[in-house]
């Protein structure tokens, strides 16, 4: 079938245009939330809702768009699946003879737009032609659709401004626009009341339209600037309630991590830039792909860039800002710090695959740092959700480790399974946190151990809906994260001892560390449900009864979020796992996103086993069962309001004590920033740098305009004074001394000298006349 | 009668008289020195206007005479107005214009 | 010729030691007298080279006018009448040296240049050919000696008259 021929990893031999109106006007939905942000900011205040009505109805609109752009995109993909044979043509431009298939779309699109230079700036729909292709036996792949306008020109280069829309695009504006409606809804019940209502939905309407235009980019030009201002909402969001300082704390903290990583960034997309030529995705990854850009330059770009995912993915070491980023409102912390803006650096790496497959050489090897980043993150993080007492921070920290899964497997080369883990971590766990959010709405706390205990019975729709998002999460069948994650574990090739081989290498280490994180995230999700909704409330509502179920705004959205977590891992069956005539349903969501064009690597696919699906689910209940043993036996026998053992284990053990004691410290990590890089540059660093700039360099300064003072001196002193003036005034006084002498001798007034010298001068005067003449 | 002679008298009366205007104080003393170069000077010019036939040397040596009168007269009101200011006619304590 | 160089000769002594006497006497009064008779002695010159009208002009103007001019001024001056201690200037080497040099200047010129030019006989010229000469080719001149003199009269009076 060509279309799993298609997804065998072989760079197409002929290609068509997407197109569509949804597609081409794909840039409406950021747009919309972006209109209505403005529209907030200048009139929400005088609104009935607040505002609320301009952020629920444009995030509304984008939804509807985008799911009528997913209809046209599985459209235009169907349309290639059944391309044979018929080719077609581009006219009016002129190739050269060569016949080679790559023929790279930035060639065509420079000589589009460079013949394109018309009197309207406006988008120039550059209709891109089909490469000439073989006999049609190839795979058909698809070119994105790529609007774009010059904005403007400078240094013989023009800076564009465009969206490119293939199905990664489409599946992320799917996901935000989904996310961000439900977050909106349940937000108009969550943050009613609010000392800022207006502002909140203002900034929720900016982060869509920032993170939809950074989805939508289509040059890393835009993708920076749609990073950048995410980041901004993040930071607007997270500090909402400023006045607390812990707020406005966690908001900087979250920025500046950003800012370290974002140093990478823009190192790396500079690199691409000058390398490859170009700011557009699409000829950068053509470029990479083609071995146009060398090998150690791809290297060094693809570590700065993964600076960037670290920074803003909260990979290890730069993750220390997400758990204190749960300040902020728990919608916010649905929608930017789970679903969405923390897989903007999934997505850029999903997006630039091919600049990270050849840097990294993913393909045939056992170690890569993508890899082990992801993979040291997801063990580091699980561990650290083990000690959180606030419900959110232990979200956070899964929020951490499914995001080092996603990692991972964009280090191991499972490309798709990264991108399918993104589409229902984010429904799952924003599921969770609003489900979270839903619990201390009605407890007026985040503190498990504190004020939570026993809530299934004061509030049932959130208990199963989080339930449902849990398990989801743990990765149990049928549920959407066993799918999800198996495929990631099936990507890192290291199962070849079960059967079951393929990948594009063998990361055996990726894989046991999955194994060991997904027992994590079961062990401390069943500890955070038996915390929250089981055992005895320990809370206080002060006065206001025992705890209610939350309004529909927000149980509504959990529902919606629940079903999605259920269904969502049926888009992607793996192969094989359907026989007959319902195998036309596997690697649906693989087959519409993952780009079969030039500008993606010919990554390898991974063959589904099914011991090793067994197998991690064993892994998985094995670790849920522990944790139940240990919380739904152990300590519900102690006391049913008890949350832990008094007498457990680190009471007893030095080792396990010392363990846990790292645990709650987060690994000293913010110990080194805060204490010793921060302080340290402040204090020592700061001041040596200071002497230096005293002593050293304004000294010499100084010591040059001294010596020039005192030469300037010495040659006043002693050259111009006396030697200079003193030849001038010798002069004068050799004059005056020759003037006193004649003086004294001839003029003293003696009428008789005078005749006397006359008489005798004419005298010798004569004889001379008559001697020599 | 050789020229040489009349002019040797002419110049010994000539040098005599630069001898007086150098060597005498009182300032009559110098005009009287003064009238024997303007003889010496006369005898000179008769001289030499009788070696060449020309009665040039007698006119000039009328036209000296003449002067030599106007002069002395002019002289002596001098001296007389030096007498009147300073008392005295000696020319060596004359030395205001010093310096 | 001998009796010409004979008188030439006697009138030649007198008068260079008059001269001699005229700077050298301490008496005021007695160097006018002797500045008479060098006058006298150069008249005679006059008369021997045949000049009479510049002779009795001699004669009249300065031993007439012009030494009575110079005895007024001696009395006027307050001349003690008879000998001075001090006529002469304190250093009279130097003029000596400078008379005598003047002197060897002079007569080395002349004696190289005149030594046998002789004087014609028998020249005289009359008191007609001098008037001639000045009314005719030396008016000019002689009309500015009478401003000269005219000037000289009037400067005379102005400088010495009393304010």
């Amino acid at each position: 079938m060509l279309a799993l021929n298609a997804l065998a990893g072989e760079t197409p031999t002929s290609l068509i245009q997407a197109g569509g109106w949804f597609l081409e006007k794909a840039w409406i939905i950021p747009a919309l939330p972006a209109i209505s942000f403005v529209l907030i900011l200048f009139f929400g205040k005088r609104m009935k809702y607040k505002g609320a009505e301009f952020g629920i109805i444009s995030i509304a609109v984008a939804f509807i768009f985008a799911i009528c752009c997913v209809g046209q995109w599985i459209g235009q993909v169907n349309n290639a699946d059944s391309y044979t044979e018929k080719q077609e043509y581009h006219d009016g431009e002129k190739h050269s003879d060569e016949a080679d298939h790559h023929e790279t779309l930035s060639d065509e699109i420079y000589r589009t737009s460079s013949t394109e230079e018309g009197p309207a700036p406006s988008e120039d729909m550059t209709v891109l032609a089909v490469a000439e292709g073989g006999d049609g036996s190839g795979s058909v792949g698809i070119k994105p659709v790529v609007e774009r306008f010059t904005w403007w020109e400078s240094g013989g280069r023009a800076f564009q401004v465009g969206i490119m829309v293939d199905g990664l695009a489409v599946l992320m504006l799917f996901v935000v626009t989904a996310v961000s409606l439900l977050v909106h809804i349940y937000s108009t019940e969550y943050v009613a009341g609010d000392r800022r209502y207006t502002h909140y939905f203002a900034f929720l309407s900016l982060f869509s339209a920032s993170m939809l235009f950074f989805v939508l980019s289509e040059n890393v030009l835009q993708a920076i600037v749609g990073w950048e201002l995410v980041g901004v909402c993040s930071f607007a969001l997270i500090g909402h309630w400023w006045e607390e300082k812990p707020n406005s704390d966690a908001a900087l903290k979250a920025f500046l991590t950003n800012r370290v990583g974002d140093m990478g960034l823009l190192i790396g997309m500079s690199i691409l830039f000058w390398s490859a030529g170009s700011w557009s995705i699409i000829d950068i990854n053509n470029a990479a792909i083609n071995h146009d850009i060398g090998h150690s330059t791809l290297l060094i770009a693809s570590l700065c860039l993964t600076a960037a995912v670290m920074s803003k993915s909260g990979q290890f070491i730069l993750h220390t800002w997400l758990p204190d980023a749960m300040a902020g409102p728990t919608p916010v912390s649905a929608l930017i710090h789970a679903a969405t803006m923390v897989v903007a650096g999934i997505y850029m790496v999903a997006r630039l695959y091919g600049v990270f497959f050849e840097g990294f050489d993913i393909a045939g090897s056992s170690f890569n740092v993508l890899a082990v980043v992801g993979s040291v993150t997801l063990v580091g993080a699980g561990l650290l959700a083990f000690v959180q007492d606030d419900i959110k921070k232990v979200l956070a920290y899964s929020t951490v480790s499914q995001l080092g899964y996603m990692v991972m497997a964009l280090g191991v080369g499972a490309w798709t399974a990264a991108v399918f883990h993104l589409f229902t971590h984010a429904f799952f766990k924003a599921g969770l946190f609003l489900g979270a959010g839903s619990v201390s709405h009605s407890v007026h706390s985040f503190d498990m151990k504190k004020s939570m205990g026993g809530m299934r019975k004061f509030m049932p729709t959130t208990y199963k809906t989080f339930v449902v998002c849990t398990i989801a999460l743990m990765g149990l069948p049928p549920l959407a994260g066993f799918w999800s994650k198996d495929e990631i574990l099936v990507g890192t090739g290291g199962w070849g001892l079960f059967g079951g081989t393929g990948g594009n290498g063998t990361y055996v280490f990726a894989l046991v560390m999955g194994i060991i994180g997904a027992a994590l995230t079961c062990a401390y999700m069943t500890r955070v449900i038996y915390l929250t909704f089981f055992g005895e409330f320990r809370g206080d509502t002060h006065g206001h009864g025992d705890p209610h179920e939350s309004g529909k705004r927000i149980t509504i959205p959990l529902i919606i979020l629940a079903v999605m977590a259920t269904g969502a891992g049926f888009l992607n069956f793996p192969v094989g796992f359907l026989t007959g005539s319902k195998a036309g349903w596997q690697e649906r969501f693989g087959h519409y996103v993952e780009p079969v064009a030039t500008y993606f690597p010919p990554i390898a696919h991974g063959t589904p086993s099914w011991s090793l699906a067994i197998f991690s689910t064993v892994v998985a209940l094995t670790g849920v069962s522990a944790a139940a043993y240990y919380y739904f036996v152990k300590v519900n026998a102690q006391s049913p309001a008890a949350t832990e053992l008094t007498n457990g284990l680190t009471e007893k053990n030095k080792a396990a004590k010392a363990g846990h004691t790292l645990l709650k410290q987060k690994y000293y990590l913010d110990h080194l920033y805060t204490d010793i890089i921060a302080n340290g540059t402040k204090g020592p660093v700061a001041d040596a740098t200071y002497w230096t700039n005293q002593k050293g360099i304004d000294e010499a300064v100084n010591q040059v305009g001294k010596q020039t003072a005192r030469a300037a001196n010495f040659v006043y002193e002693k050259i111009d004074q006396n030697i200079v003036d003193g030849v001038v005034n010798l002069s004068g006084k050799a004059s005056e001394g020759l003037g006193e002498t004649t003086r004294t001798i001839i003029q003293r007034g003696k009428i008789h000298q005078y005749a006397a010298i006359m008489f005798a001068a004419t005298t010798i005067l004569a004889g001379l006349l008559i001697v020599f003449v | 009668m050789l020229l040489v002679q009349f002019l040797l008298l002419s110049s010994v009366l000539f040098c005599i008289g630069v001898y007086g205007v150098l060597a005498r104080k009182n300032g009559v003393m110098v005009l009287m020195s003064i009238e024997l170069i303007l003889n010496a000077v006369n005898i000179n010019l008769v001289a030499f206007g009788t070696m060449t036939n020309n009665i040039a040397g007698e006119v000039f040596a009328l036209f000296v005479i003449a002067i030599a009168a106007a002069e002395v007269g002019v002289g002596l009101a001098i001296v007389l107005l030096i007498f009147r200011n300073r008392n005295s006619v000696d020319l060596s304590s004359m030395d205001s214009m010093k310096g | 010729m001998v009796a010409q160089n004979v008188f030439f000769g006697i009138m030649a002594l007198v008068m260079i030691c008059s001269a001699l006497k005229v700077v050298s006497t301490k008496n005021v009064v007695h160097a006018a007298l002797w500045l008479v008779v060098l006058l006298a002695g150069v008249a005679g010159q006059f008369l021997l080279l045949g000049a009479e009208f510049v002779g009795v002009t001699q004669i009249l103007v300065y031993i007439g006018a012009v030494v009575v001019l110079l005895l007024f001024g001696v009395m006027l001056t307050k001349a003690s009448l008879g000998e001075e201690a001090d006529l002469n200037m304190p250093n009279r080497a130097l003029p000596a040296v400078i008379a005598a040099l003047m002197f060897g200047v002079m007569t080395y010129a002349l004696i190289d240049t005149f030594r046998d030019t002789e004087l014609p006989r028998e020249s005289v010229t009359t008191t007609a050919m001098v008037s001639d000469s000045i009314f005719s080719d030396y008016i000019v001149p002689f009309e500015a000696v009478s401003v000269l003199l005219l000037a000289a009269l009037i400067g005379a009076v102005v400088v010495a008259r009393k304010e």
